[in-house]
C-alpha cells in the first residue's frame, strides 16, 4: 500500500532513477547536460563552501560564545519552535479538511497558502504591519484589548508561522489526501466519527508526511528575516533573531555572522537531511 | 558534427552571457554615457538626489547612481569589492576605517555638509512627549539607529550628555524604552511614519524630509555637530569625473541644495 504521494517534487525523482534498473549513457551530447548543470550546481555550492571556510578561518566556536550570537541562537530557536507550533495546532485540521472535504471555496484557501511561499517576505513583513501594527487596520481592535504586536518576540513568531506555516499545510494535505479511501470506510462503517477517524486512522498513517512538513516548517521559520525585520524590529534579546544578527552583525563583526550563518547553515542540511531519510523511508514502506 | 555545432554554440552563448553580466560600466564604450557611482549616507538622500540632478543636466549623457544606506553598510559593501567612484559616510570615523581599509587615497578627505539630531513623533503624538525628558518614561516606544551606524552612536553620545543633565540613569533609561535598534537613521524615521514607534533620534536633515512628523529639538549643548566628508575613492572607475562631482558639492549650487534639505556648514 502506498502511503504518501510525493511530499515534494524530489522525492519523486529519486524514486524515478531507484526503479529505473539500466541506465544508458550514450555519446558526446552528454555534455550537454553534464556542462549546464554542473555549472549550476558549483553556483550553488561553492559559495556555501566558501561560507563554510572562512567561518574556519575565523575561529568558529570562538565566535559563537559571543553574546549576540548566543541569545540570538536561543531566541530563533524559541520562536521558531513556538512558530512551528502554531502551524501544528492550527495548520493540521486545516489540512485535513482541505484534503478531504470538498467545501465551496477550496480553491480560495489552497491559492492562500500556496501565496507566502512564493511572496516575497518583505511584503508580508509590510502586510503584517497594515494589518496588526499599532495603525493597522486591526491594530485599534487588538488595542482595545491590550495587545500590541509590533517589535515583540510574539510578532517574531507571527510573522514566521505566516510565512511558514503553509509548507507544513501543504505537505499535511498531500499525506492526507493519499490515504486510502477504503481506509476511511471502514473507520465509518465501524461507527468513527470525524475525530476518531482523524486521530486513530489518519494521524498514524500519514505521521510521516506530517513530520517531513513539520521539519520543513520549522527550516523556514528559522531562516525568516524580511518579515521579522519589517514586524518585529530588532533588538537583541527580544526580535533579534540569527538572520537579523547575521545581517546587521555584517558591518559590527563579520567573525559572528560568519559564524552564525556557518550554524545555521549545518542546521538546515541537517534538517533537510533528515527530511530525506524520512520520506525515503516512507515511500519503501 | 552536428552535436559539436551545438555544443560550440551553447559554450559560445554561455560566454557572452557572462561577460555581459560580468562588466557593467567599464566595458570600452561605444556609447557616450556613462554612470558615476556615488555610496552616501541614507540621511544625504533627498539632498544628494537633487544634487544628482544638477551635475548630470551639467554632464549631458552621464547618469549619476546612487547607493544610500548606513554608512557603515556601505563601508562594508566597499570593502568586499564593490566599485564605487564616490564615497560620502555621515561619520568621519567611518572615512577613518575606509582610508585604514586602503579604499581612499590619502589627503583628499573634504568636510562638506553638517547635521545634528533631532527627536522625531508621530504626528498624533500617541505618548505625549512633550519633552527631552519625557524619553525616559517607562512605557514609551523608542526607536533609534542601531550602534554600528553613525547615527546610533551620536545619539548615544547626545544621551551621554543629557544624562549630566537630567541626572544619572537618565540614558539607561531612555535605553530601557528601546524597542528596535535600526539599520539605517532612515529606518528610524519609517518606524515613526508608521506610526508603529512613539519617538525616534534622526537627524536634522532627516525631520525636514518628513514634514509630516513632529518634532523636539535638542539644544545645542546635549547634541553633537555631524560632520559629512566626501572623498574620491582609490579604485574609481572615473577618477577625473569624481573629483568634479566632489566640486561640484562643495560649490555654491551643492551648497545651496544642501542647505535646502536641512544641512549647514
Amino acid at each position: 500500500m502506498k502511503i504518501v504521494e510525493g511530499v515534494l517534487c524530489w522525492e519523486n525523482c529519486i524514486k524515478l532513477t531507484d526503479h529505473s534498473p539500466h541506465i544508458y549513457i550514450r555519446g558526446k551530447s552528454i555534455w550537454l547536460f553534464i556542462i549546464p548543470g554542473g555549472a549550476l550546481v558549483c553556483l550553488l555550492a561553492l559559495p556555501l563552501v566558501a561560507l563554510l571556510w572562512r567561518a574556519a578561518e575565523a575561529g568558529l566556536m570562538g565566535q559563537m560564545l559571543d553574546p549576540v550570537a548566543l541569545t540570538a541562537l536561543q531566541l530563533s530557536l524559541l520562536t521558531s519552535t513556538l512558530a512551528t507550533l502554531a502551524a501544528a495546532l492550527t495548520g493540521t485540521p486545516l489540512a485535513f479538511a482541505l484534503a478531504r472535504w470538498p467545501f465551496r471555496g477550496r480553491p480560495w484557501v489552497e491559492l492562500l497558502i500556496d501565496l507566502p511561499v512564493v511572496l516575497p517576505p518583505a511584503v508580508a513583513g509590510l502586510a503584517l504591519l497594515m494589518a496588526f501594527g499599532r495603525r493597522g487596520v486591526f491594530g485599534g481592535a487588538l488595542g482595545a484589548v491590550g495587545i500590541s504586536l509590533p517589535f515583540t518576540m510574539a510578532a517574531v513568531v507571527v510573522a514566521q508561522t505566516f510565512v511558514a506555516a503553509p509548507l507544513y499545510v501543504r505537505a499535511a494535505r498531500i499525506g492526507f489526501a493519499g490515504v486510502d479511501p477504503q481506509l476511511e470506510e471502514a473507520a465509518y462503517a465501524e461507527g468513527a466519527n470525524q475525530w476518531q477517524l482523524f486521530r486513530y486512522v489518519m494521524l498514524p498513517v500519514t505521521g510521516r508526511a506530517i513530520l517531513s512538513g513539520l521539519i520543513l516548517c520549522w527550516t523556514r521559520a528559522l531562516g525568516e528575516f524580511g518579515a521579522t525585520i519589517l514586524f518585529a524590529g530588532n533588538l537583541e534579546g527580544r526580535t533579534q533573531t540569527m538572520p537579523l544578527a547575521i545581517y546587521l552583525g555584517l558591518e559590527r563583526n563579520l567573525g559572528v555572522a560568519l559564524a552564525l550563518s556557518a550554524l545555521l547553515l549545518v542546521i538546515s542540511m541537517a534538517l533537510l537531511a533528515l527530511l530525506r531519510r524520512l520520506e525515503n523511508s516512507a515511500s519503501h514502506s | 558534427m552536428k552535436k559539436s555545432s551545438v555544443l560550440s554554440l551553447c559554450f559560445v552563448l554561455l560566454c557572452l552571457l557572462l561577460n555581459a553580466c560580468a562588466s557593467p560600466a567599464s566595458v570600452p564604450t561605444v556609447s557616450v554615457s556613462q554612470t558615476l557611482t556615488v555610496f552616501a549616507a541614507a540621511s544625504l538622500t533627498e539632498a544628494f538626489a537633487e544634487i544628482g540632478k544638477g551635475f548630470e543636466a551639467a554632464h549631458p549623457g552621464l547618469k549619476v547612481a546612487f547607493n544610500f544606506g548606513g554608512s557603515q553598510s556601505l563601508r562594508t559593501q566597499l570593502e568586499q569589492g564593490a566599485v564605487a567612484d564616490v564615497f560620502a559616510p555621515a561619520s568621519e570615523a567611518e572615512l577613518d576605517k575606509a582610508v585604514a581599509a586602503g579604499l581612499v587615497n590619502g589627503g583628499s578627505v573634504r568636510p562638506f555638509a553638517a547635521n545634528h539630531l533631532v527627536v522625531i513623533l508621530p504626528k498624533d503624538n500617541p505618548a505625549k512627549v512633550e519633552k527631552l525628558e519625557d524619553l525616559a518614561r517607562p512605557g514609551l516606544k523608542l526607536v533609534l539607529a542601531a550602534e554600528a551606524v553613525p547615527a546610533g552612536q551620536y545619539t548615544r553620545a547626545a544621551l551621554d550628555k543629557m544624562e549630566k543633565q537630567f541626572g544619572s540613569g537618565f540614558k539607561d533609561k531612555v535605553l530601557a524604552n528601546l524597542v528596535s535598534s535600526e539599520d539605517n537613521v532612515k529606518q528610524v524615521v519609517v518606524k515613526v511614519q508608521l506610526g508603529e514607534a512613539d519617538a525616534g533620534l534622526v537627524y536634522a536633515s532627516d525631520a525636514l524630509a518628513a514634514p509630516e512628523l513632529r518634532t523636539i529639538p535638542i539644544p545645542a549643548e546635549y547634541n553633537v555637530t555631524v560632520t559629512y566628508p566626501i572623498v574620491v575613492l582609490a579604485f574609481a572607475p572615473h577618477p577625473d569625473l569624481a573629483a568634479e562631482f566632489v566640486e561640484y558639492v562643495l560649490s555654491a549650487e551643492g551648497q545651496a541644495a544642501l542647505m535646502k534639505w536641512g544641512f549647514g556648514k
